[in-house]
């Protein structure tokens, strides 16, 4: 029966179908619903691993033993797994081996635009890159085909557009497919002897794919006008098809990489100017470009940023629609730490203490923008810590004692521990701190290593962070409670002016978790109120300054729908406007 | 028939997800291709969020873009003037007249516009502003604005009929809640 499915979940329905038996994956945006979907199918055992490289090994581990196996990330996870990927591509599989990755042009979640297509050139691997969740389910399942046949793993490309829109799917019945392990030590063993053994058959693997290509059921052309020729892969089809449907051709690709070549020049022998529509790098274009083609791509189209319809109809010279705006400025509405948000109290402190705070990859994030600005790098995951190691190495005395690291539980277990092991090796005097909220939070609340569940919710291990640090070597590891002001001032402080390195653990789950208790919604006293706005320093969305019946002018005013009586605001108030609810 | 394109836009937890999810299965069970865009991740935490629900005999692209929108729907009042542009010219605006402050104007970076309606309407987009919050706790919750804005938006379907917009609630919605929001989407319809 017809469904309407995000493209992630399209994924998911894929993997089932083709007999996956094992998903080992990394939480990302907007790749984290693919495993979070395909967890609800008891026939595949799903996990979160600590990072991308551990998860893409694992799956490689069960595609060796004979098992159907999927990795999923996001474009800069695939980063942290290049260097299994790299070499996976010279040992091949033994059962198929998918490595589904979502790339996020616009950057609606993510802190570049880089393109995963890269990767596949570089590494030598085919890659499938679908433009709506039906291609998403279909390639998922073809994506095994392709592995076993050519004996390579194969990576699924997505883009937010696909992985987050939902379109119909057909689903159909799963089958079974599995190997038997067998050792075959130059296959498996890359150590150099083998290895130069096994690069010329990957050679050999990209020219056979390279003919697969040319007549493969992923790419296909659609004859219209031939005035206009258009190639095109993922959503960039889409684009084109509402633009222009068959007043144009096109030639979609949906294997791309690697890229077909008379099946190009035959294309552009049939139309008069030839385009390339693709987000992002001008990585079609080139090749076509390399054949010898005049063709029209990035002169007129942009590389930053996603497309649509009237971006491309603007540069195609189709027709653009436009609207009608107001005349007044809308202002802004950005992202915000949530009310109630355990990160805010130990923001706010460092800002009073006039900190240096190099920071890391999620909510928190939010700690640098207004009215907080608390944070000032963000590079990738597990930076922080190891940044701040460079940092105080750098400027010795003139830092140390005021500059911190600020990361979370899931990116610590990510790829912190390892920069944290080299603060104890090569011993900068750092203070670490780890914002432990209990949870993986800009995802969506995935489980992690420190939160004692597997992703299925089920009771697991639990790594115990001040344990952990203590094996490190740290002599100096505090946790605070980040609701309390006070003692995140002091402790700070303290843990500053030692001349050793420190971890301290901002310890408060998350307030968005489902087992958290709220306290009742804070109350103002409109009568103690003097509109000083010390509590606006703090960019709680539930406190705004509003007058009401009776007020001369503005007073602090809490949304009582919004407020979990954290009480941080409470300690910032010099007149004790503030009080727990009911006491008001 | 032409594509329709529909836009839901709000505050990120205002509960947008459920509506489009809804409006979704409707359009699919009348027979239309259909297709729905969502933001998910950074931008849902208090941000503006928009949700594109497009349908037709074959959709193609996603998104909606400038001047598409037939209707827009939307959950706070800042972000239906934000969205506006989006709307074709004899597109309608189904919208909550409920505020919320951005950060902007909550640290006084920011003036909140006034009189939105009345300026949008001045444009020539027609507007149809409702306080859907005070319906929603009238129905039982403050949560349940989506379905009196989707029973408002429902009056602009002259071709899906009111067992139709049922049936499609009690299979989008917990059982638990389903009189509740069916109570909603009755008082948003009028």
């Amino acid at each position: 029966m017809k469904e309407l499915m995000l493209g992630n979940k399209a994924v998911a329905r894929g993997l089932y179908e083709a007999g996956c038996e094992f998903i080992s994956s990394y939480p990302g945006t907007p790749s984290t619903e693919i495993t979070e979907e395909a967890v609800k199918y008891d026939e595949i055992t799903c996990e979160w691993a600590p990072n991308e490289k551990v998860a893409m090994e694992a799956a490689f581990g069960a595609s060796l033993a004979g098992r159907r196996s999927f990795t999923g990330m996001k474009h800069v996870g695939l980063n942290v797994a290049a260097d299994p990927l790299y070499t996976m591509s010279y040992t091949g599989v033994n059962a198929g081996m998918v490595i589904g990755v979502a790339d996020d042009a616009g950057m609606h979640s993510s802190q570049n635009e880089q393109d995963s297509r890269h990767h596949a050139i570089a590494a030598k691997v085919p890659m499938l890159e679908p433009s709506d969740s039906a291609e998403a389910r279909e390639f998922a399942m073809a994506a095994f085909e392709l592995s076993e046949e050519f004996d390579t793993p194969v990576l699924l490309k997505m883009c937010t557009r696909v992985a987050h829109s939902q379109s119909v799917v057909e689903p159909g019945v799963r089958e079974e497919h599995r190997k038997e392990y067998q050792k075959d030590i130059a296959k498996y063993v890359m150590m150099p002897g083998n290895a130069i053994r096994r690069h010329p058959i990957v050679e050999e693997r990209t020219s056979k794919l390279a003919c697969y290509a040319e007549d493969c059921p992923f790419n296909r052309v659609e004859m219209g006008g031939k005035e206009i020729g258009v190639i095109a892969d993922s959503t960039s089809y889409q684009y084109v098809k509402e633009v222009f449907g068959d007043t144009v051709s096109i030639l979609k690709l949906g294997l791309v990489n690697p890229l077909p070549e008379q099946l190009i020049k035959d294309f552009a022998a049939q139309v008069d100017t030839l385009y390339v529509v693709e987000e992002l790098d001008p990585i079609i274009e080139n090749h076509v470009r390399s054949l010898g083609l005049p063709v029209k791509g990035k002169d007129v189209l942009p590389i930053c940023g996603e497309f649509s319809q009237n971006l491309v109809a603007k540069a195609l010279g189709g027709e653009a629609h436009s609207g009608i705006a107001l005349d007044d400025a809308i202002p802004p509405r950005p992202p915000v730490m949530c009310a109630g948000c355990p990160h805010r109290g130990l923001f706010f402190t460092l800002k009073k203490l006039g900190c240096t705070v190099l920071g890391d990859i999620g909510c928190y994030t939010l700690g640098a923008v207004a009215p907080l600005g608390a944070m000032e790098m963000t590079l990738c995951m597990g930076a922080s810590i190891s940044s701040l190691h460079g940092f105080n190495k750098a400027l010795g005395a003139e830092s140390e004692n005021k500059t911190v690291a600020v990361i979370g539980d899931s990116t610590f277990m990510h790829s912190g521990m390892t920069g944290l092991a080299n603060v104890a090796y090569n011993q900068s005097n750092s203070t670490v701190i780890i914002l432990d909220n209990s949870i993986t939070g800009m995802t969506g609340h995935q489980q992690n290593p420190t939160t004692g569940y597997n992703i299925k919710g089920d009771p697991a291990g639990k790594i115990n962070l001040e344990a952990l640090c203590e094996a490190f070597g740290f002599k100096n590891i505090r946790v605070i409670d980040p609701y309390n002001l006070e003692e995140c001032e002091n402790v700070i402080k303290e843990e500053l002016a030692k001349n050793e390195p420190s971890v301290i653990i901002s310890r408060r789950p998350c307030a968005l978790l489902k087992y958290v208790k709220h306290n009742p919604p804070i109350a103002v006293s409109r009568d103690k109120c003097r509109s000083c706005k010390s509590c606006m320093k703090i960019g709680c969305p539930a406190i705004s300054m509003k007058k009401l019946d009776g007020d001369e002018k503005e007073k602090a005013h809490i949304d009582a729908t919004l407020c979990v009586g954290c009480g941080v605001c409470e300690q910032l108030c010099p007149f004790d406007a503030f009080t727990e609810g009911g006491k008001a | 028939m032409a594509t329709k394109n529909i836009m839901i836009v709000g505050v990120g937890g205002q509960g947008s997800l459920l509506a489009s999810k809804l409006l979704g299965h409707l359009l699919l069970t009348r027979g239309y291709d259909v297709k729905v865009s969502e933001v998910h991740g950074m931008s849902q935490r208090g941000g503006s969020v928009v949700t594109y629900v497009r349908y037709g005999e074959k959709v193609y692209s996603p998104v909606i873009d400038e001047g598409e929108a037939d209707c827009i729907v939307s959950f706070e009042l800042l972000e239906a003037a934000r969205w506006m542009r989006f709307a074709k010219k004899d597109g309608v605006i189904v919208t909550n007249t409920q505020t919320i402050d951005p950060m902007p104007v909550i640290t006084g970076a920011a003036e909140y516009p006034s009189q939105l309606v009345e300026k949008m309407t001045d444009k020539g987009i027609k507007v149809d502003a409702m306080d859907a919050l005070t319906l929603a706790e009238e129905a039982g919750s403050a949560k349940a604005v989506n379905l009196v804005l989707l029973g408002r938006l429902s009056n602009y379907f002259d071709d899906i009929p009111a067992d139709a917009w049922q049936e499609a609630i009690a299979a989008c919605v917990p059982e638990k809640f389903l009189e509740l929001n069916k109570k909603a989407f009755a008082l948003g319809r009028g």
